[in-house]
């Protein structure tokens, strides 16, 4: 068994490369949707509550958007809520991305394309929490540059859109490049993929400033009018975007037989621990800032912790996210969060949990309350936003689950193995062309 | 070259046969459930059609194009709305630069001017809508967190001031600078509009308004035919599609034309004066030029157009 390291001449390569390409994203499909019996019933349950969340959807753009509960009051909610957790998430891959590539980490540098994967699902979460936000997604095409009117520079919301875009681009490029490669056994060539490996960690970075800016460049919202926000919003997202990659690995690791050492889960969990501390310290300093100056800053705050004017609905999320960062935070600083097991997988669920609490519910909802003229009118989202909300989680987790099975069945080759397992009988093994090929380093 | 590409291998086995067999059905299979759940979206209004969706951006629309525009909507309004209406599309006139002002100590908090609002730019019946909020104050300060637009009870209470507020048609309007695609903007005569079919519904500009002056369409206003104000115009009073933002526009239809904003014709105090700030013998200019007048929030940099004052 050889590498590939004779390839055709150049021209019939260039001909073919896009044939081939395909005949890899079908081969691809094929593997990604072939598994076990858990497999798919993990697969119909998670489309299945997608087609809820789609039906939802489709309701809200015929009734209009007075089926969820937001008003001219709150007139952002669950939807913008989660589409800021998501931004948080799809940025977080970047701690795996550093790791590997600024300190040459050889072990991270076997998984990142993990976080590439997590990357990639989350964006297209967060652009379908936008697109399922809007009161007319059939003008959609009014948001493209040169077709329709596209408001750059000036409006933050355009910037969004380019770095989003931008960030989703850079990683299909980077997952398919070094998947295609080894799908061809071939070494990849660092020209293709490394000057973009570096140009995502700065966009992993921007995707998530200029979402903390749509927000805190508004002046007439005191309580995000704060220039802590992006860092706050950096330092959540490397807590929560490392924290679902670890859980996404001891999935991989349980369930396919795609190896690796403990070694990256370890350092994630020492970025974890960093950025923690730091996220709850601005977390700290901006209460403190609020409270003791008193005033018109810190009634949305005194909304959020304590309820005002009689109305406390965000109270309990607000203190059960406090909850779950605290002892999140505590638990990752266990010796036990160094081991694999199940202590890191609490504390990852319970900063998951926590941070979209904060980032979303208590971030975004208490921009709105009290309103610009200080009247209090409340928000808790209606069924049909948790179900289009529901709907796109469960898109995202079969996106990634078709991204992380992909990953591993060709890493490890065990796309033969994995089609005949239930029943290897009478498989000829000789019609299996396949060859194993050496790790990219 | 062909050996090693196989890495991920189709292989041809009745087992992978009966598989491909089974994930075809269940592809087929998922792709109805998926029509089935989309199918709502087929119950879509008459409003959303092929011309609505290839309009182009007002200010890009030839005079002939906005002729058909036009008259598409008056179609579309008697067919919805059984109403017969003309769209017209007064423009902003040269040297006028419109500002209004409003007497906080004749104010009595009667709310005639949100309810000439509701009838003159055809807000939907059932939300009670209107473009402006009148605040019952505490005397002693200009405090909203004291304040409250839900008042139910004789006017004026003793100890209270009342507090109209509406689109201040800021000069430097964060809503404009929010909006990702320019459906909304300032003309020159200082009003700020939205181009209601470029609007995209996003929310943004109304998330960034600090005076609570932008209005969404959560659903499709309704209005009985006999009660649908005919006089309308592209730009301001004309009934709004669902899910757009809306806002106050000083009554363009009727200033462009000389007229009066119907907040101001309804106001029995005479508490509200509109004019052209651009005019030194005008109203407005002599009120702000004599009279201890504040803009909300003048600390945010907005420059409202809009101006407060107390008589004594």
């Amino acid at each position: 068994m050889v590498e590939a390291q004779n390839p055709p001449s150049p021209a019939p390569q260039n001909t073919s490369v896009v044939l081939n390409y395909l005949g890899f994203l079908r081969r691809a499909t094929g593997v990604a949707t072939d598994g076990k019996w858990y497999f798919y019933v993990w697969m119909i349950i998670m489309f299945g509550i997608a087609l809820v969340g789609a039906n939802a959807w489709a309701q809200q753009v015929r009734d209009g958007m007075i089926v969820t509960n937001m008003s001219d009051h709150v007139s952002w909610g669950l939807y913008i809520a989660n589409f800021t957790f998501c931004v948080g998430l799809a940025a977080g891959g970047v701690m795996m991305v550093i790791p590997a590539y600024l300190y040459d980490d050889e072990e991270m540098h076997q998984v990142v394309i993990i976080g590439e994967a997590v990357a990639i699902a989350a964006i297209l979460m967060s652009t379908l929490s936008v697109v399922v936000d809007l009161g007319r997604p059939d003008r959609f095409w009014h948001l493209i540059p040169g077709i329709g009117k596209f408001n750059w520079p000036l409006s933050m919301l355009t910037w969004d859109i380019i770095v989003l875009n931008g960030y989703l681009l850079i990683n299909l490029h980077i997952v398919g490049y070094l998947l295609y490669m080894r799908y061809l056994g071939r070494k990849p060539n660092p020209k293709w993929y490394v000057p973009f490996v570096f140009l995502s960690i700065f966009w992993a970075i921007s995707i998530h400033t200029i979402t903390a800016f749509l927000y805190c460049g508004l002046g007439g919202r005191p309580f995000w009018n704060t220039a802590l926000l992006a860092p706050r919003f950096l330092a959540s997202a490397f807590v929560s975007g490392p924290a679902f990659i670890i859980l996404s690995m001891r999935v991989m690791r349980l369930l396919t037989d795609f190896h690796f050492s403990p070694k990256p889960a370890n350092t994630l969990i020492r970025i974890i621990r960093v950025s923690m501390c730091v996220n709850l310290l601005m977390l700290f300093s901006e209460i403190f800032t609020l409270f003791y100056t008193g005033g018109t800053h810190a009634s949305s705050a005194q909304y959020l912790f304590f309820g005002s004017h009689g109305a406390n609905g965000l109270v309990p999320w607000m203190w059960t996210s406090m909850f779950l960062n605290i002892v999140g935070a505590c638990l990752f600083f266990t010796p036990a969060a160094l081991r694999r097991e199940n202590t890191r997988i609490v504390a990852c669920l319970f900063c998951i949990v926590g941070i979209w609490i904060e980032k979303g519910m208590g971030l975004i909802i208490p921009g709105f309350i009290p309103s610009t003229l200080h009247e209090v009118v409340e928000y808790s989202p209606s069924i049909i936003e948790w179900k289009v909300t529901a709907g796109i989680w469960a898109f995202g987790l079969l996106v990634l689950t078709l991204l992380l099975k992909l990953i591993a069945s060709v890493f490890t080759y065990d796309s033969s193995r994995t089609i005949t397992t239930e029943q290897n009988a009478g498989l000829d093994e000789t019609n299996i062309k396949s060859i194993p090929v050496e790790t990219i380093s | 070259m062909s050996d090693s590409k196989a890495s991920l291998p189709i292989i041809d086995h009745p087992e992978v046969n009966r598989r491909r067999f089974l994930k075809t059905a269940g592809a087929t299979l998922g792709l109805a459930a998926w029509a089935a759940a989309m199918k709502p979206l087929l119950e879509l209004t008459p409003e959303v059609n092929a011309d609505e969706f290839l309009q182009k951006h007002y200010r890009e629309l030839t005079p002939e194009q906005k002729t058909v525009v036009f008259k598409r909507l008056e179609e579309e309004t008697k067919e919805e709305y059984n109403a017969d209406v003309t769209i017209s599309d007064p423009q902003p006139m040269d040297n006028v630069l419109f500002g209004y002002a409003l007497n906080l100590s004749a104010c009595i908090g009667c709310r005639k001017c949100a309810e000439a609002c509701h009838i003159e730019n055809n807000h939907d019946r059932a939300s009670n809508n209107s473009y402006i909020r009148v605040f019952e104050m505490d005397m002693g300060g200009i405090d909203f967190e004291k304040g409250n637009a839900n008042y139910d009870h004789p006017v004026p209470a003793p100890g209270k001031y009342y507090m109209p507020v509406q689109c201040q048609q800021c000069e430097n309007a964060p809503c404009v600078t929010a909006c990702p695609i320019e459906a909304t903007w300032k003309e020159k005569d200082g009003i700020v509009v939205v181009d209601y079919n470029w609007c995209i519904g996003c929310r943004y500009c109304e998330a960034a308004c600090p005076y609570h002056a932008r209005r969404f369409n959560w659903e499709k206003p309704e209005i009985p035919a006999e009660e649908v104000n005919p006089n309308q115009s592209y730009l301001s009073n004309r009934i709004r599609p669902q899910g757009v933002m809306e806002k106050c526009t000083f009554c363009l239809h009727r200033t462009r034309e000389g007229r009066l904003p119907a907040c101001l014709e309804a106001c029995p105090t005479g508490a509200r004066v509109f004019g052209n700030l651009l005019d030194p013998d005008s109203e407005i200019r002599w009120v702000i030029e004599n009279k201890r007048t504040f803009v909300l929030k003048e600390e945010l940099g907005t420059r409202p157009r809009f101006f407060y004052y107390f008589d004594e």
